[in-house]
This record gives C-alpha cells, structure tokens and sequence, in this order.
C-alpha cells in the first residue's frame, strides 16, 4: 500500500511563489487536456534532462508556478477551517505551506528519474477537469495520475496517484496538526514552519 | 482430501459468482471507523514493530543485498502468487485477465526461469492483480469497516476476510510438495523487506514524520484500495472541491 502511489506527490512541492498571472477565460476540457499535456511533456523533459537534483529542483519550481493554483490548493488544505482563518491567517498559511511542500516533497525527485507520463483522457466534473495521465517509471508497474483542472483559470488544484488525493492527504495532515494545537490556527502555522 | 474440499469451495463459489454477477457492486465512500480506539493501540504496535524491527532488517537486507537479486525474489514471489491471482480471476468472471495471468505465469515460468525475471511484461504481459477480497466486493459484499489487523496491517473486514482465504486459495499450495510450498511465503516476506526498503522515505514520512500516522494510513489504504476496486471508473469526489467554489465563485 505504500509504494510507489507518494513519489509523484513531490510534484507540488513547487508553487513556491504566487504568480501574478490569472487567466480570466474559463477553460474547456480540450484546453485542460493541452494545458496537462503540456505539464507532463515539460515533466518528462525535465527528469529526463540528466541534470543535477537541484537543477531538477529549480526547474520544477517554475513549472508549478506557471500551472498550479497553490494559494488555492492551501486554503482547499485548510478545508471547513479555512472559513474561521482571518485573512492574516490565511496568506500566513499558504506561505508556511509552500515552504512545507517544498521541504517534505522536494527530495524525492529522484525517485522518477528516467520515468515518463502520458495522457490519457478528460473529463469535466462540475467546475473542474480530470485529467487522467499515467507514469511509466523505471522497475515500475505503470500507475495513474489525475490532475484536478480548475474551470475557471485552467491551473490544477489537486493531484491523485491511484485514487489518494494531495489535497485530501494534506488536510488529513493539517488537521491533525489543528487538533493538536486545540484548533489555534496561527499556534498550527507555527508547527508547519518548523515541519515537512 | 485437501485437494477435494478446495475444488469443492472453488465450484461453489463459482456458482455464487455467476449468480451475482449482474448486479453492479457499489463503491463507498468516507470513513467508517467504529474500532478506532482499538487499531489505534495496534497500530502503535506496528509502528514500534517498524521502527525496531522491520526497517532495521530492511535496510540490512537492501544495503548488503544487490538490487538485481533482490528484484529476482520480489518477480519470484510475486510469480508464484498469479495461480491465486487466476482463480480470483475466475471467481470474478473476469476471464480476460485469467488468461492473461494465466499466460503470463507459463511465460515467466519458463522463459522468465522460474519467475526470477519479468519477460512478459517486456511483452506486454502485465500482472492483473487482485485478491478474494476483490472477488467478494464484485460478488456484492460491503466494505465493512476499517481494521488494523497485527503483523499483517491495515485492512476492512471484507479485506480481513479476504487475505485470510487468500492464504488457501493459491492452487500450489495443494501441488507443491512440504519444502517447496513454504517458498512463496518466505520470498514474499523477503519481498516486502525491499519494499520497505526502497519506499523508505515515503513509509517514513507517512509512519513516523506526520502528525497523525493513524489517520494518515486509513486515508491512504481506503482511497489506493477503493480507487483499484474502481478500476479506473473514477467516482469523481466533487465535494472534495467545494469550498473551491464557495470561496472563489
């Protein structure tokens, strides 16, 4: 159950700044498909160039800058609590996030050297798109992964290896950082500064 | 005697598949976790169990043991366990993937010297993996609820059910004489050594570095295994996103 399903969440280790770029155009299902292929054709490219891990690292950092949502993927982490948040609170929590990811994800892109993805398929759910890939790396049985497209600016807000879903692993996680904390949510971004 | 009684089971298990085979068995989805308190306890256990026993003996096996030889003995276990793959196979009516582990086991078998090396996947031959506790959800039976089981790991009691017929289901048992028998079991567990080895800093980080390793686990077991038990046939969880929209829209 552990396997391989975790490696590829190193992938969203990367939005580690905001970009100020909103595409305000919602998107369609052809355009979210373009738009993954173009993520996992510059993925593929990228573990496959032979550089070093921190080139490697670098590079990745600009790709989730450019196609993921990550101050959306924070406060969907964040889930019911993000409600409570006040809005110190909540741009404190997708910056001790973004570092989070970056630390707890950032080392593991190794693991997919030499792999490739393909897409495979979309398809709209409500006001998103899935788009269905899967990874072929190396002395591994093939495996999917889903990017969640959002409709309205065509950036992923979520990925699922096999069915696990980062954003739901995450929240799990970040809950339980909450709950130990007694719910104090600024006591909570202290921990994850310090974490990952 | 053995042999008799199994087939017996297997005919009428048969009959139960065909039986079923109509209805569309259904995916669920949330936590249903009414034994919390007690996994919890065994969990801890395990996770004691892990940390002083199997990663150690993990990294032994992994750092002093060649990855060629220690990816012969995953193929090598993971082979001998397709027989049982085919019967669920079969017990699910699912006859395309019997004859493709079934062809794949005499390909591997042969060419692939016993299950050492994975020709057949070179060839397009992939394992179709599956257990009795698939073969009970295609036959309509309910998840249950979430368990940890000791030694063996997390599970549902349909999958508890399942990894115990599991254990019987395998025709070799019942061909393979008393020293032979004992070779799956005992490549499997060295098996799942390299896996803990190689998946060393994913487990770690999920077992031992997250903030609560309990509910960590039951998300990642519940969602890898109903997302197999789909089959691709994504019941896509919409609700996941909500707050997406009630905060941007």
């Amino acid at each position: 159950m552990y396997d391989r399903r975790y490696v590829l969440f190193g992938l969203s280790a990367f939005g580690v700044t905001f970009s100020g770029v909103r595409p305000t155009l919602a998107y369609s299902a052809s355009k979210a498909e373009a738009q993954i292929t173009r993520v996992v054709g510059d993925i593929t490219r990228i573990i496959n160039s032979g550089r070093s891990e921190s080139a490697m690292y670098r590079e990745f950092e600009r790709l989730f800058r450019t196609y993921a949502d990550v101050p959306r993927i924070a406060q969907l982490v964040l889930g019911p609590d993000n409600r409570r948040a006040s809005a110190a609170e909540r741009s404190a929590f997708a910056a001790a996030f973004q570092g989070y990811m970056a630390r707890k994800y950032g080392r593991r892109f190794r693991e997919f050297v030499g792999g490739r993805i393909v897409v495979r398929g979309t398809r709209p759910v409500k006001s998103f798109y899935e788009v269905t890939t899967v990874a072929h790396l190396a002395g591994e049985a093939p495996f999917d992964v889903t990017f969640v497209v959002a409709d309205s600016n065509g950036r992923f807000i979520d990925l699922k290896i096999e069915g696990i879903s980062l954003i739901k692993a995450e929240r799990t996680e970040i809950g339980a950082m909450l709950d130990r904390r007694g719910g104090n949510i600024s006591k909570m971004i202290g921990d994850l500064q310090r974490s990952g | 005697m053995l042999q008799s009684s199994g087939c017996r089971l297997a005919l009428a298990a048969m009959l139960l598949a065909v039986l079923s085979a109509c209805a569309t068995p259904e995916v669920t989805s949330g936590i249903n976790d009414p034994y919390e308190v007690t996994n919890r306890k065994i969990h801890e256990r395990s996770r004691n169990m892990d940390r002083k026993v199997l990663r150690p003996a993990a990294f032994a096996y992994g750092e002093n043991v060649p990855e060629p030889v220690r990816i012969g003995v995953n193929n090598f276990a993971d082979n001998l366990g397709l027989p049982g793959d085919v019967v669920n196979n079969l017990l699910q009516l699912r006859i395309e993937d019997a004859l493709q582990n079934t062809v794949r086991f005499m390909f591997n078998s042969t060419i692939g010297l016993g299950g050492v090396l994975d020709p057949g996947t070179k060839v397009g031959l992939t394992a179709r993996s599956t257990d009795f506790g698939e073969t009970l959800h295609v036959w309509g039976v309910p998840e249950g609820a979430y368990m940890v089981l000791p030694l063996v790991g997390p599970a549902t009691e349909r999958d508890a059910v399942g990894k115990g017929v599991d254990i019987l289901l395998n025709p070799l048992r019942y061909v393979l004489g008393t020293p032979e028998r004992y070779a799956q079991p005992v490549a499997g567990g060295m098996g799942r050594l390299n896996d803990r080895y190689r998946y060393s800093e994913t487990i770690d980080s999920v077992l031992h570095e997250s903030a609560d390793s309990y509910a960590q686990t039951r998300l990642i077991y519940l969602d890898s295994r109903r997302s197999q038990l789909l089959r691709g046939k994504e019941a896509g969880n919409a609700e996941l996103y909500d707050i997406y929209d009630e905060t941007f829209e």
